[in-house]
């Protein structure tokens, strides 16, 4: 269980001082449910992080351990702040001029809001995939080649738009259109086609927010599945409002929650609980995840 | 059979009181015809004015369409020699003027404004400012290029330049918010997501913004362009024209008349309508002038149209 509460960083900075030594990356909490893993698998590790539009605190108290290879979700009620989490995971946020973060977020090691931090190479590491397809109005190959492009890449394009596409599912249906425009492709298809766009820049991390909420049942089971098939290269996080897919795909979920302010009516959304999906969905510890989780409330 | 039914007419007549159409929608109905009757008015008195000017102009432009198109201003309207050569070469270098000052420097505004600017106050004063200007009467652009490109630049001298910058300072306002926006159009998403693959700022406005907001951009500055090609007042300021030039061949290219007098379409169309009173002649050049400068506008505004359905269609 990777309840981590910023009074147990000291293990991690001890981790980080000596990485050659490969310590246990270890949070431990009571009872048996004991996860542990080694310290170059930690990805992301996020403490005390809050995200702010203006004066206004969206979320705070946002605190978990992203382990690498595996799918985290975050799931919880609309306004909860779960897609301004997953923003501020690669710099997306800087796009709005009000948003800020405070505390803690730290992409193996390095704290992504240094202002050392260069937020396009931030991005061409750790991609994104949207809630609604959104291709370019360019051609397949085009969509797919436009990452490595703006990277500076202009040789081996082909096998790039080719290997995309096959890790995406997507080679054997546009295979033949590769020069049509990528508006043509259907709902599900274009979503692929943004999971294959996000690849082609071979990032360690994609981030994947309400990826399915636009498909229909069928493209979203093609989405999860695909999920799964690329997890060994690529750590996920996907936030979804689809509960039983977090259930579904997801190795760790994180539960969020609002809290809103009687005097001025203001929400902020906070991280209740993270754990591993099989205890979160089973034994929650948290009152108010196992009322979202039983659809008592949300 | 799963179930059956008993014929009950009563039952779906009272139905069809229900959904049956209920008398007429009155004040739908009226308001159909309102809007209708203001479109048809507004298009009447087009008409009318087109009939106007063709019926003042067609003698002119049977007759003697070639010569009157390079013909030269003139004090008498039977000679024949009479015609707009000058005026089509003032206006065309206006264009120019306009197309190469107001357009790049516009467009490079617009695009300040909406992709790089701080989102401040300043930047707000601005965006008002801006639209204000669009709106001060031309007149005032006028006495602007009288002072600076006249009096203060060249001695009191008039010249073409002046004519063409002031027209060009003129529309730029309007170049710089249609291009804004234009760019303001442009869905975020597709910001989004080129910065998701790690574009920088550069990246996003070279092969994402400016592409999808290009027709729109070229809208309206197209339609600037048939607003500086239609002004009259600013250019009476700065000295145009509207008597007779000093014998030049009308020749388009010949570069050295930027700092000589000069006229335009609209200054002719002008002078000769004050010179009907004087003589009848010039009342039918007149219409014939207008003629010539509406086609003229016209077809600009069709080729902005044109393009902009291209370039659309490109967009996908």
């Amino acid at each position: 269980m990777v309840n981590l509460k910023p009074s147990d960083k000291s293990i991690l900075k001890g981790m980080r001082v000596s990485p050659g030594e490969a310590p246990e990356a270890s949070v431990s909490s009571e009872g048996d449910d004991h996860d542990e893993f080694p310290a170059e698998d930690l990805v992301f590790d996020v403490s005390a992080l809050s995200v702010f539009y203006g004066q206004f605190r969206a979320v705070r108290d946002v605190n978990m351990l992203i382990k690498r290879n595996e799918i985290t979700a975050l799931i919880g009620p609309s306004g909860c702040g779960k897609s301004t989490v997953l923003r501020s995971f690669n710099r997306m946020n800087d796009l709005i001029p009000t948003a800020r973060v405070e505390g803690n977020l730290l992409y193996r090691g390095v704290d992504l809001y240094d202002e050392r931090v260069d937020p396009v190479e931030v991005r061409r590491r750790i991609g994104m995939v949207f809630q609604k397809p959104n291709p370019f109005p360019k051609s397949v190959y085009d969509n797919v080649a436009y990452g490595p492009r703006v990277a500076g890449r202009k040789r081996g394009l082909d096998d790039v738009v080719e290997n995309s596409l096959r890790k995406a599912a997507l080679w054997d249906e546009v295979k033949d259109r590769l020069r049509e425009s990528a508006i043509g492709l259907s709902g599900g298809q274009q979503q692929r086609l943004s999971i294959a766009r996000a690849i082609a820049v071979d990032p360690e991390v994609l981030l994947m927010d309400e990826p399915c909420s636009a498909l229909d049942p069928i493209a979203t089971s093609r989405i999860e599945e695909l999920m799964e098939e690329i997890k060994d290269e690529y750590t996920i996080l996907i936030v979804t409002h689809n509960m039983q897919q977090a259930a579904r795909v997801s190795d760790r979920t994180a539960f969020f929650s609002v809290e809103v302010d009687e005097s001025s009516d203001r929400r902020t959304g906070l991280l209740i609980e993270y754990a591993t999906t099989d205890k979160l969905f089973s034994n929650p510890d948290d009152e108010r995840t196992e009322n979202y989780i039983t659809g008592r409330f949300g | 059979m799963a179930f059956t039914t008993i014929g009950d007419t009563n039952a779906a007549r009272r139905v069809e009181d229900e959904i049956f159409r209920q008398g007429r929608d009155l004040k739908g109905s009226g308001f159909r015809v309102l809007v209708f009757a203001a479109l048809g008015l507004s298009i009447l008195i087009l008409l009318v004015l087109l009939g106007q000017v063709l019926n003042d102009g067609w003698s002119v432009l049977s007759e003697r369409f070639g010569d009157f198109w390079s013909g030269t201003l003139r004090s008498r309207s039977e000679d024949e020699k009479l015609g707009i050569s000058q005026g089509l070469v003032g206006s065309f270098w206006i264009a120019v003027f306009v197309g190469v000052l107001a357009f790049p420097i516009g467009i490079s505004a617009a695009i300040y404004l909406e992709e790089y600017a701080p989102q401040n106050w300043i930047t707000k004063t601005l965006d008002i400012a801006i639209r204000n200007l669009a709106g001060v009467p031309s007149v005032v652009y006028g006495l602007l290029g009288l002072f600076l490109f006249v009096k203060l630049a060249n001695d009191g001298q008039s010249s073409l330049y002046a004519g063409g910058i002031t027209l060009a300072i003129l529309v730029l306002p309007i170049v710089v918010i249609t291009s804004a926006e234009a760019i303001r159009a442009v869905p975020s998403s597709l910001r989004e997501s080129a910065y998701g693959v790690g574009a920088t700022k550069w990246d996003v406005v070279r092969s994402q913004v400016l592409p999808f907001a290009a027709p729109g951009i070229l809208t309206g500055t197209l339609l600037s362009l048939s607003r500086a090609v239609g002004e009259a007042a600013p250019l009476i300021l700065v000295g145009a024209i509207t008597g007779r030039l000093a014998p030049r061949d009308g020749s388009f290219l010949t570069l050295d008349q930027f700092d000589d007098r000069f006229t335009a379409m609209p200054i002719v169309i002008v002078g000769w309508v004050q010179e009907s009173g004087r003589d009848d002649g010039f009342a039918a050049a007149a219409g014939a002038a207008i003629v010539v400068l509406l086609g003229l506008v016209i077809i600009m505004n069709s080729v902005a149209v044109l393009l902009r359905n291209y370039f659309e269609k490109k967009r996908g």
